[in-house]
């Protein structure tokens, strides 16, 4: 597990800074070397890293699940990449800004050799504060972004007022409570808060509020994109808990973005954690509950035209 | 063991290399063992002596062949050169700093991809050039003819270089990405992304699905009567049977060199049924087909999955590495 190389997806839409990131990130003395997989060369490029050239080959599984889609060539690069292990610390993987995100976080899941060897450390999505608003009326990949991003970079804040600015964090939250969400200008932002972030662990989602959560729900009741967050005290019976997750993921795929959750298995002292994109699921056994910690049981389904009332039932009635 | 008499262990019979990067590729060019690394360069190991040629400078060796007395390598520089037995290297092809995904040769000829970019060279140095479908991961010439097989997406397509004739299309769903043909031609079959073997006997098209791996059959190797194909994806080589007209349809393979650990690198020796297993765990064993009759030639350790294989043409010397750049010879008693 440990040695598995992190990987950063950075996605963003058409000019909300994505390029200006990318070369603050390569250009800060962090003392360590990237392997950057971009989509257009020429943009991007120190000496010190290798940059390696994508062409966003997005191909269906032919395994019957429809919304199975990886990115081909992804598969291909890291394969190469691997080879020269030793040679990069970390890979950050650049999508173009019409991408929607969900056939690179699959790639991740889907190929053996890929989970394998690396890791997805972390979403982090660009966003342009003057015309996400816009965006996310127009554009579903722009939603997407926002839905699927660990970590939020929120731009160009200093060419919006302070109201405009309140009222599309109220946005973001309302599609994405759970995502780290940072201000910045210029995309100035350090780079610790976007590399080695291990989002995947997930105990952000333990941390988080829910009158926060209920807050942004209820004012923006338009969006489509939503997020089902259930909590149960104490705690979950495996068998009922898993056969009803994988149904769900099964069931509802199409519509969900991302799933995260973390269960406090009856008699169990480890935490399982599990997160999914679409129908695919990965979960295992983590570490020990503290003796200080609460088990508490929590999951996270962010996605459209959720059932929020009959997800909330089913899992309260896996309670042990 | 039937010869429990004779020998019962090869892990005498080895001489450990330092290839100190992953191994890539492995080949015999003449009498020298060739190991194409991950750190761009060629390590030639011949009579206890070994050297480094700098195939790729700073890039690493993506894909490479042996070609007669050569060694063709692909890098992630977009270089394709040939090294000969001397470490002399000859320039082939440039595609600018375009990953070399694949390369193929035949006597004379070698073909190459980068993305959906395929190169074809001749004998007489001219290049034909085609861009496939999707990007290329594989790319096999037929056994006669100055014709080429590539895997991509959706299927595979045969191309004659030398016409302007369109590829031909041979379609199968899903995502298509080592390739090679039969030896005797008649049948074309690829590795695939979905954990699965896929054929076309190429008379009819008649499509062969040969499934049930758990984990990519990545390394394919025919035997030198063409009557078998070993393929690596499970906890022991699967072998398919070609002997019979219709190939392996409706016939199940064989399973041999089972051992709690996945097979990674198959090798057909080139004049006897006996084939060399690599596995995840870096062990390497030898099984004769006729009686199953089992030889180890190297300890499971901690040096990596072994990642390249390749016997020399008299079947005396079978040269390995493994991904973690430990690599031996193996000199058979």
């Amino acid at each position: 597990m440990t040695d598995k190389i992190p990987v950063t997806v950075l996605t963003g839409y058409l000019g909300a800074g994505k390029t200006t990131l990318l070369n603050r990130i390569l250009s800060e003395p962090h003392g360590k070397k990237y392997a950057v997989i971009v989509n257009e060369f020429g943009e991007v490029g120190i000496d010190n890293d290798l940059i390696v050239g994508a062409d966003e080959e997005v191909f269906e599984m032919n395994n019957g699940c429809v919304c199975c889609t990886v990115r081909g060539d992804l598969i291909r690069i890291i394969d190469g990449l691997m080879k020269r292990k030793g040679k990069f610390d970390a890979i950050i993987v650049e999508t173009t800004g019409l991408a929607d995100p969900a056939p690179v976080a699959q790639t991740f899941f889907v190929d053996q050799d890929v989970s394998d060897r690396t890791r997805l450390d972390a979403v982090v999505t660009v966003a342009d504060a003057k015309w996400l608003a816009e965006r996310l009326k127009d554009a579903p990949e722009a939603k997407n972004q926002i839905a699927f991003a660990d970590v939020i970079v929120l731009n160009k804040t200093d060419l919006v007022s302070a109201d405009e600015l309140a009222d599309v964090e109220s946005r973001i939250r309302a599609i994405n409570p759970y995502a780290r969400l940072h201000r910045t200008e210029r995309a100035k932002i350090d780079i610790d808060e976007v590399l080695g972030r291990n989002a995947f662990d997930l105990d952000r989602i333990m941390a988080l509020e829910p009158d926060f959560l209920e807050e942004g729900h209820h004012h923006h009741h338009d969006e489509d994109v939503q997020s089902v967050a259930v909590t149960l005290d104490g705690d979950v019976d495996p068998d009922r808990f898993l056969p009803w997750i994988n149904d769900l993921a099964q069931r509802e795929g199409p519509n969900i973005l991302r799933s995260k959750g973390i269960v406090a298995f009856k008699g169990e002292p480890k935490r399982f954690v599990f997160q999914g994109v679409h129908m695919m699921l990965e979960g295992d056994l983590q570490r020990d509950w503290r003796p200080d910690e609460k088990r508490t049981s929590k999951i996270v389904v962010i996605g459209r035209d959720l059932d929020r009332p009959s997800i909330e039932k089913a899992f309260h009635a896996c309670a042990a | 063991m039937s010869q429990a008499s004779a020998i019962t262990s090869l892990l005498d019979h080895v001489t450990a290399l330092d290839a100190g990067a992953h191994v890539t590729g492995a080949a015999f060019v003449g009498d020298v063992a060739a190991l194409a690394l991950g750190d761009g360069g060629v390590l030639l190991a011949s009579a206890g002596e070994t050297r480094r040629v700098e195939a790729h400078p700073g890039g690493a060796v993506l894909a490479a062949v042996a070609q007669g007395g050569r060694l063709i390598t692909g890098g992630d520089d977009g270089r394709v050169v040939a090294i000969d037995a001397a470490g002399a290297v000859e320039p082939i092809g440039d595609e600018k700093g375009r990953w070399i995904d694949a390369v193929a040769v035949r006597p004379g000829a070698v073909a190459w991809s980068c993305g959906k970019h395929v190169a074809a060279r001749d004998d007489k140095g001219s290049v034909r050039r085609i861009e496939a479908p999707s990007s290329v991961r594989g790319l096999a010439f037929a056994p006669k003819g100055y014709r080429l097989a590539l895997a991509h997406y959706n299927g595979a397509s045969l191309w004659f270089p030398n016409t302007d004739a369109a590829p031909e299309a041979l379609s199968w769903k899903g995502s298509h990405l080592d390739v090679t043909f039969s030896p005797d031609g008649r049948f074309l079959i690829t590795s695939m992304q979905e954990n699965t073997l896929h054929g076309w006997r190429l008379a009819d098209r008649k499509d062969m699905r040969m499934s049930g791996y758990p984990a990519k059959p990545r390394s394919l190797s025919w035997s030198h009567d063409g009557f078998h194909l070993a393929t690596s994806g499970a906890d022991a080589a699967i072998i398919w049977p070609f002997e019979a007209k219709d190939g392996p349809m409706g016939k199940p393979p064989r399973e041999c060199g089972v051992r709690p650990a996945k097979v990674s690198q198959v090798a057909f020796h080139p004049r006897a049924l006996i084939l060399a297993l690599g596995y995840e765990d870096g062990a390497v064993m030898l099984v004769r087909l006729t009686d199953a009759a089992e030889l180890m030639a190297r300890k499971p350790d901690d040096a990596g999955p072994i990642s390249a294989f390749a016997w020399d043409a008299r079947g005396t010397r079978l040269v390995f590495g493994t991904a973690e750049g430990a690599a031996g010879l193996l000199t058979l008693p």
